[in-house]
């Protein structure tokens, strides 16, 4: 961070500094173009047209506009999909906590000269493609397969099926989000210090009380950042609802997706997306606060 | 803190294996109660090793250990009676000072901290950093909130893991005097483990110098500095001159030892052995250098060896010399920069001078090298010219 910089003078740092501030904004050139080109016009595009009017006598076609009414009409039509779809990513996100959690402990804890292999292999299907891996639970769950009958077999299935039900889906996006959870838990768990388990134990914590006092709250940065990126992603996915699960699984990334491609409702689906994105947001800074990690960023 | 009633730690037998690594081999020891007790010696003898085990951090290979009646050895760490100094204070990063300090009576379900804790944080002199995080702390405000932490509960047995060893010089002395005062007050066993000689002489009632899993001497500081039963001790301790001789006669205080054309006289209490082959050692501050000229004056009923300075170095308070004796070995000698006039300068003749009474005994056949991988530590051997690195 600090450089050295031979002090001849008021006028040379100055100089520096401003050749310094120079040398940021070109570095940074390149992303705010990104931004720019990708993020912030599509963004203002999106909005605008979520407010657009339909063209009289034209169906399917539409024209700027100020409808603040979209926003109501489409939550109003769409609010058990909106709901499900939050539902379902919490669900999933609990799930992949829970498998994560303990998979990350071992991995940073005990995995010792066989980490990096145990993480590949954690990483080693998203090689495949994401579309390709969830067809791939169609035929894992399908109603002849192995699981569903072995599951029926037991009688552990109320509905006898798993395929084209919301466990379908919910077990779909858990796996499919399962390593955004476990990179962050991992990172976050790898950089605790054992000594001071080793120390908790030594001032009389039991091993289970290190783990809540100690182990567990210099987690957390991992535990938020996990989490996040297993919810936010979950909650606007389409591919395991579709996939998966039946038209009463139908999440609001399905019900986006069906207004812009079949219904060519504009307004609709661009009101839903940004309703949902406004959501999210406000959930997130919820979490965000009440985790209490002011240190996260 | 009141001084309160404290058990005597025994260890009987305590032995540590790694694998084909004897790490702590039959270890029995008594650390009486309240005793400031160190455990002296260079990395990799099994001191910390030791102390891990008493903490309950590392499972014994075989031995017990108990504190006054009690066995404790398979209680585990959470159970015992026993607190730690961490080497690294593996702080909480999470928690703020008073919550460091108030974790141990927390986890035992002490109703009110604030008292204690506060108490606690005025003896170690951080009583306006309660709230900070330790990583606000300077390393010697961490150390103090380490050491407050682990006193707090009132152990039967503080371990200190070279508590002082990542402090700068000027720190550490200062701490070794406030742990010092600190014990002194609250009258618990401390058992410090380091490898500084001086940090064990300086703070210890009793020092144990450990090596290869074994204690090689055990007694108060100075006992072990005058008379050090082995080559181990004489060397890892201070520093020391040896020469290697033979018996060659004795009297009824004195055991006579020939050796390199000088005869020697060992106080038979000063001496670890009787038998023919002896080391006669000199601590290098109890040598006098004088020049070699007509007229030096030497007093009556000393020990003399003639030499030439090879090396002075000017040290402040005292000088060290390096002078090569008649027969060819160094022999290192502290003089206290007391005398007016010139020092002595390489090249010079000098006769060396002690009083019989500092001269001690060691057995022959250990060699002369044991105990100098320390780096304070000085070879002083015929023929081996190494004896200036360190």
């Amino acid at each position: 961070m600090v450089a050295v910089v031979p002090t001849t003078g008021n006028a040379a740092p100055a100089a520096t500094a401003q050749r310094r501030a120079r040398t940021a904004y070109f570095l940074m050139g390149p992303g705010l173009l990104w931004l720019a080109v990708f993020f912030a016009i599509p963004f203002v595009t999106l909005f605008l047209t979520s407010l657009q009017v339909p063209v009289p006598g034209k169906p399917g076609q539409y024209m700027p506009g100020f409808a603040l009414g979209n926003y109501p009409s489409a939550l109003a039509e769409y609010w058990p999909q909106l709901v499900r779809s939050f539902v379902f990513s919490g669900i999933a996100t609990v799930l992949a906590l829970v498998l994560a959690y303990p998979l990350a402990y071992f991995i940073a804890f005990r995995g010792g000269r066989w980490k990096p292999l145990l993480l590949v292999l954690v990483i080693a299907p998203s090689f495949a493609s994401f579309l390709l891996r969830t067809y791939a639970w169609k035929t894992i769950l399908a109603d002849e397969g192995p699981v569903t009958s072995t599951l029926n077999a037991l009688h552990l299935l109320p509905e006898g099926r798993i395929l084209n039900t919301s466990i379908a889906v919910i077990a779909g996006l858990t796996y499919n989000f399962l390593p955004f959870m476990l990179l962050p838990l991992f990172a976050a768990i790898d950089k605790i210090d054992p000594r001071l388990v080793e120390a908790a134990g030594d001032l009389y914590a039991s091993p289970i009380t290190a783990f809540r006092k100690v182990t567990w709250p210099l987690s957390l940065p991992g535990v938020v950042a996990g989490t996040l990126l297993t919810f936010i992603p979950a909650s606007g996915d389409y591919i395991n609802a579709q996939l998966l699960g039946s038209p009463n699984d139908r999440m609001i990334g399905n019900v986006i997706q069906a207004n812009f491609i079949q219904f060519r409702n504009y307004p609709t689906a661009s009101a839903l997306s940004f309703a949902l994105m406004a959501i999210i947001l406000l959930l997130v800074f919820g979490y965000i606060r009440r985790a209490g990690t002011e240190d996260l960023v | 803190m009141a001084r309160r009633d404290v058990e005597d730690l025994h260890l009987r037998g305590l032995t540590k294996q790694f694998g084909d690594v004897v790490a702590v081999d039959h270890l029995d020891l008594t650390i009486p109660a309240g005793s400031f007790f160190a455990l002296l010696g260079a990395s990799g003898c099994g001191k910390t090793t030791t102390l891990r085990m008493i903490a309950g951090l590392e499972d014994p290979s075989g031995g017990t250990i108990h504190i006054g009646p009690r066995d404790v050895t398979s209680l585990r760490a959470f159970e015992r009676p026993v607190n730690t100094v961490f080497q690294s204070y593996a702080l909480f990063p999470h928690l703020d000072i008073f919550e460091n300090i108030a974790f141990g009576l927390r986890r035992r379900k002490v109703k009110d901290v604030t008292a204690p804790v506060e108490a606690m944080l005025e003896l170690v002199e951080l009583a306006p950093l309660a709230r900070r995080k330790p990583s606000q702390l300077s390393g010697g405000q961490q150390q103090r909130v380490a050491l407050a932490r682990a006193l707090i509960n009132e152990p039967d047995v503080l371990l200190l893991d070279e508590p002082l060893g990542a402090l700068d010089l000027k720190l550490r002395r200062q701490m070794q005097i406030e742990l010092k005062r600190i014990q002194h007050d609250v009258g618990t066993t401390f058992v410090h483990v380091t490898h500084d000689q001086e940090e064990a002489m300086t703070m210890a009632d009793t020092v144990a110098v450990m090596n290869d899993g074994r204690i090689e001497q055990l007694g108060h500081p100075a006992d072990i500095y005058e008379t050090p039963k082995t080559v181990f001790v004489a060397n890892f301790l201070g520093q020391a001159n040896l020469i290697l001789g033979a018996k060659a006669g004795e009297s009824a205080n004195f055991i006579s030892v020939s050796a390199q054309g000088h005869t020697f006289d060992i106080p038979r209490m000063r001496s670890a052995t009787s038998g023919d082959s002896i080391i006669v050692g000199v601590r290098p501050e109890k040598i006098t250098v004088v020049d070699d000229v007509a007229g030096a004056h030497v007093p009556d009923h000393v020990v003399r060896v003639r030499g030439k300075v090879t090396d002075v170095s000017y040290a402040g308070v005292s000088t060290q010399y390096v002078v090569r004796a008649s027969w060819g070995q160094e022999l290192i000698c502290f003089e206290q920069n007391i005398k007016v006039g010139d020092r002595c300068s390489v090249g010079d003749d000098v006769i060396l001078h002690w009083a019989p009474e500092h001269t001690f005994g060691l057995d022959g056949s250990q060699g002369l090298h044991a105990g100098t991988s320390h780096g304070a530590a000085h070879v002083n051997e015929v023929n081996l010219d190494l004896s200036r690195e360190g």
